[in-house]
């Protein structure tokens, strides 16, 4: 902890800032000090903490003073940490807040998580060592320490065996699904090219391997899509789940929503984008009460097939009629809904002849149509 | 009785098939090694039969390979990094489903899927503020906040697989590079390569200017002043007429310098003279 400096904080001409995250508390070596909370940032030639109540307490060491760095996963109670393992303090170092230490090494805790990425860039900035090629004032000249040479902690060997045997093993599965990529290619050109000769059941079981598997299924038969009985069986639950939401706004739901509220109310076993789409897509071919679809633009709702959008255009003219005229966001809020869904409803009506757009530079208006009804 | 095939080819064919199978410890029926009468290729009947055992396998390994490592996966994201590339290589998506084996045994889905729920909600929050476009940073440092003290940390790199993975829910998110980084678009608004372009431009002071975009991008005043008058309409960009010199076009969205200076209202009060 004696390798600090105070600093201003300011950085200097060809310094430059890589990443900052706050709530970060140092330790010297295992002992909490009164660094408790504070910002961390990594310059291009620095690490410098901040405290994030007093401002004016502000302190970096150099990145050429930093030997090697570790990473100490999170715990039960615990923020992940960087541990720093530093070079001896030069003897005319500029005053800092400890005057010895008898650690050579500091930790970060990241109270406030962030850990992942501070690391992957200070390690960068390590590998790079930008400071050697961007020279900066004399201030921040100090020693640049004896040359690294790959001063390896027992742990680190430990580590890259277990990493090797990790990839192996790891190696070993790929292959296999890569086996199972080239049959599953295989088969799918069969059945493209000979229709008649699979039957729909083996079909079916063929479309559950590849999800099961991830493969991407060429095979889409007109009914389902490139829907699976998994796929069939969710439809159904969604039908079931979402009947009450619908209802409560009024009968239409964008599908990212949808998504959201569906998997919030699991917690757990979530479905995936796809899941969900592909279910969808078997929506109206399974006769329920809901169904999909899509609008020009390319947005994505689920609709109660009692709600009629056309008629709703009409109850939408109204409101704009009264009101002279309205931008979605507007209408969005007088009406009740997702301003992405009452643009939808406007360009409807829009699109319908109902309504006039005014496109300017303060938003997109609409008007009723003169145009259509008076004549 | 299926027909064997015939000639030495189908026979070396044939020897390479059972041998395949012993090495892995399977012997397949005679008639499962049958192939097509006229090409000489294995049945497609047959090799579904052939995929099914093969499955079978791979999910005893897999569910092998979990046991030892899905807490890695779960802790480390280098790993998932590594993994999913290698997934990527041989065209196998880990995340397609969450019924598949990846996302089952391995735990890989319900990672992404729930941050897919945050990014959503972070974005409908502050959309009101920058129009539905976020830096990848800021998107980073809301859903780590929202995610609280006890919860996985998430790297950047989560947060753009994620991402990928909500395209399939219709128009609207998109991965824009400016800069060194990305921004994240969440609304359906239609940005061509000119939209584009002019945002990376602005990505270094936070606004752009049209002389700035004549300068650097050497184009007609008419061209720069039709790319800002959409990025007003679609709310990603504010004008400002009283900056100096000529009109500013800022960008919320790249609001960072600002946001990443986020002080309480205490501290507000406490920097006045």
């Amino acid at each position: 902890m004696d390798r600090f400096v105070w600093t201003s904080g300011l950085l200097e001409i060809n310094e430059t800032l890589v990443i900052q995250q706050r709530g970060v508390r140092i330790y010297d070596g295992e002992e909490k000090i009164k660094f408790d909370a504070g910002t961390l940032l990594l310059s291009t030639h620095r690490l410098i903490w901040r405290d994030q109540k007093n401002h004016e307490c502000c302190m970096a060491i150099l990145l050429s003073q930093i030997v090697f760095i570790e990473e100490q996963a999170a715990g039960i109670g615990k923020s992940a940490k960087i541990v720093v393992h530093l070079h001896p303090a030069p003897p005319n170092k500029e005053p800092g807040p400890f005057q010895s230490s008898k650690n050579s090494y500091i930790k970060l805790s990241f109270k406030e998580h962030g850990q992942i990425e501070f690391y992957r860039r200070l390690s960068e900035e390590m590998t790079q060592r930008r400071w050697e090629n961007m020279p900066v004032s004399q201030s921040l000249q100090t020693n640049r320490g004896p040359q690294p040479g790959r001063i390896r902690a027992v742990g680190i060997v430990g580590i890259e065996r277990k990493l090797e045997e990790k990839r192996k093993e790891t190696d070993k599965n790929i292959s296999e699904a890569k086996e199972m990529v080239e049959l599953s290619k295989s088969i799918a050109n069969k059945i493209k090219d000979k229709q008649g000769d699979i039957t729909e059941d083996e079909t079916i079981r063929f479309k559950s391997y590849l999800l099961s598997m991830g493969i991407a299924n060429p095979v889409t038969r007109e009914t389902y899509g490139s829907g699976t009985q998994y796929h069939m069986q969710l439809a159904k639950q969604l039908a079931g789940i979402l009947q009450v939401p619908l209802e409560e706004r009024g009968g239409i739901m964008s599908l990212t929503e949808v998504y959201c509220l569906v998997n919030r109310a699991r917690g757990m076993e979530l479905l995936s984008p796809e899941d969900l789409v592909n279910a969808c897509k078997m929506l109206e071919a399974l006769k329920l009460p809901l169904r999909l679809r899509v609008f020009d633009s390319g947005v994505m709702v689920i609709e109660l097939q009692s709600h009629k959008e056309e008629e709703m255009v009409a109850s939408a003219l109204e409101t704009v009629s009264e009101k002279g005229s309205l931008t979605s966001e507007e209408f969005a809020k007088l009406v009740g809904m997702s301003v992405l869904l009452a643009k939808e409803r406007l360009l409807l009506a829009e699109k319908m002849g109902h309504l006039c757009r005014d496109d300017s530079v303060e938003g997109l208006r609409f008007y009723p149509n003169l145009f259509m009804t008076q004549s | 009785m299926h027909r064997r095939g015939v000639g030495a080819g189908a026979i070396a064919k044939k020897k390479l098939a059972e041998a395949k199978y012993k090495e892995r410890g399977t012997v397949l029926a005679e008639d499962q090694l049958a192939q097509h009468p006229l090409t000489g290729e294995m049945a497609c009947r047959n090799q579904l039969k052939m995929m099914s055992k093969q499955l079978d396998m791979f999910k005893t390994n897999l569910e092998e390979f979990a046991s030892k490592h899905k807490q890695e996966i779960r802790k480390n994201p280098e790993f998932r990094v590594q993994f999913q590339d290698m997934c990527a290589t041989i065209g196998v998506d880990p995340l397609a489903s969450g019924k598949g084996f990846w996302s089952e045994m391995l735990g890989v889905g319900d990672f992404y899927y729930e941050l897919g729920v945050q990014i959503i909600e972070v974005c409908l929050a502050l959309k009101h503020r920058n129009g539905g476009l976020i830096t990848l940073e800021e998107l980073h440092q809301q859903v780590l906040k929202g995610r609280g003290k006890f919860a996985q940390d998430v790297s950047q790199d989560d947060l753009i697989r994620a991402i990928k993975k909500l395209k399939a829910l219709g128009t609207g998110f998109g991965i824009i590079p400016v800069g060194g980084t990305y921004l994240i678009q969440s609304v359906p608004a239609e940005l061509n390569m000119d939209h584009t372009v002019v945002l990376q431009l602005a990505e270094k002071n936070g606004y752009v200017t049209v002389s700035e975009i004549k300068a650097s991008l050497k184009w007609e005043t008419e061209r720069a002043r039709q790319v800002l008058e959409h990025l007003l309409k679609e709310g990603l960009a504010w004008l400002d007429l009283q900056a100096p010199g000529e009109a500013h076009y800022w960008l919320p969205a790249l609001f960072t310098d600002l946001y990443s200076q986020e002080i309480t209202a205490e501290e507000a009060r406490e920097a006045l003279p």
